[in-house]
């Protein structure tokens, strides 16, 4: 009878995660809706738009760099054997587009922002932070909570054009001067076959889809989290792997819905 | 960090995503590719467009002066009509003939346009009468397999 126990833990799970999962939605439209509360801050947007999305920028410009030199090498040597060097642009441009862009800097994002978010939020519940502030009548999801959501919201789009943006760069510089594919074959390929509002338009909203989830998870983890050092130290962890693999699952369902 | 300088940092990443979509949006997506929209209108039946699509390249000489608009169907001839758009300073004369081809073996195909020698000029709007559709390699090739044989079977009887 042991065995079948898992049945009923199964639902007994089930029926804990259904208002788990209604809570945290409050918590993010009553965050997002905090922005017209008399204590939302812009002064604290901006602080946070600096923390998430400058000080990510060096690290999205490395990584968007070599994944388009990557795309570059591996494209080539899939297409010189049929002879179709000229297809590469429109390779790396739609792989970039489309989706490496998107996934890896709302994968990127997760780990630089979102775990560093996660710690800060649950190490102010862990020290009490956040009860003093509704001790002083300070809301804190709109002092604390809203402009970091904001921010990531923000961010993650700009890092993404910018991403795709370097990427491409990196493509070219490993296809053109270094392989010896034709420059303007090469862009000429990849503006003939990349529509601006079906790949370009479509990848960062898909961007700022990922921005949205990461953030709120990575906030509402922080909210979530036992108010102990350990407490914090598994929040941390558990937002970064909780938000990589909802960025992962929901990119396969845009991919679907989006681009089919 | 002194607020001030927050700002300007702030300020200069959001101008910075603003220049990536913009240069995204001409370099790669071709959005500055509205150039051909001042020009005029020509019309082509084909028998066979083969896989010629919007978009394509419209060339004279191997220079592209145009891009095809649109592909449609004659429903009274059964013929594909393709819809293109020619650079405005291009004047082709009435005798002027069009051919889908493919550039290299298995590139993209576009239109080739053979300008006539007739003094008048095709009016914007006009049709292109004398047009030569797409070859389609793989009856070419079965065609060649068949006379091939037919030839081999023959010269064996001869004998």
């Amino acid at each position: 009878m042991a065995m079948l126990e898992f049945i009923p833990q199964l639902g007994r799970r089930t029926l804990q995660s259904i208002p788990g999962l209604g809570a945290a939605s409050r918590f993010l439209l009553t965050s997002l809706l905090s922005v017209f509360n008399r204590h939302f801050s812009f002064q604290q947007l901006f602080r946070q738009i600096y923390g998430f999305g400058v000080r990510s920028l060096i690290l999205m410009v490395v990584a968007a760099f070599f994944t388009g030199m990557v795309l570059g090498f591996q494209g080539y040597y899939a297409l010189v054997r049929f002879g179709a060097t000229s297809a590469l642009g429109t390779l790396v441009a739609l792989s970039l587009l489309r989706e490496l862009g998107p996934v890896l800097t709302a994968l990127l994002f997760a780990g630089r922002a979102g775990s560093a978010l996660t710690a800060e939020i649950s190490s102010m519940k862990a020290t009490e932070q956040l009860s003093a502030m509704e001790m002083m009548a300070v809301n804190p999801l709109a002092w604390v909570v809203a402009p970091r959501l904001w921010a990531g919201i923000i961010s993650v789009p700009i890092l993404c054009a910018i991403f795709d943006l370097v990427g491409i760069f990196g493509g070219y510089l490993i296809s053109v001067p270094v392989l010896g594919v034709d420059g303007g074959t090469f862009w000429a390929q990849m503006q003939s076959n990349v529509t601006f509002s079906g790949d370009i338009l479509t990848g960062l909203f898909k961007a700022l889809c990922f921005g949205v989830v990461v953030t709120w998870i990575a906030a509402w983890k922080g909210y979530t989290a036992r108010p102990t050092a350990e407490g914090v130290g598994n929040a941390t962890t558990l937002s970064v792997v909780t938000a990589s693999l909802t960025v992962l699952g929901l990119d396969f369902i845009l991919t679907a819905l989006l681009f089919s | 960090m002194e607020t001030r300088a927050i700002d300007w940092w702030v300020g200069i990443f959001v101008l910075l995503g603003i220049a990536a979509l913009v240069v995204l949006a001409l370099r790669v997506g071709n959005l500055s590719g509205f150039a051909y929209d001042s020009g005029y209108v020509l019309h082509a039946d084909f028998t066979n467009v083969g896989s010629l699509k919007t978009r394509s390249p419209v060339k004279i000489g191997g220079v592209t002066v145009g891009e095809v608009t649109h592909i449609g169907m004659n429903p009274k001839t059964y013929m594909a009509n393709v819809t293109m758009r020619i650079e405005p300073s291009i004047k082709l004369p009435i005798d002027t003939g069009a051919s889908i081809y493919t550039q290299g073996l298995l590139g993209e195909q576009y239109i080739a346009i053979q300008p006539g020698g007739m003094p008048q000029n095709l009016k914007p709007g006009a049709t292109i009468t004398m047009t030569q559709g797409a070859v389609n390699i793989d009856q070419m090739i079965g065609q060649m397999v068949f006379s091939k044989a037919a030839g081999s079977s023959k010269s064996s009887g001869s004998q």
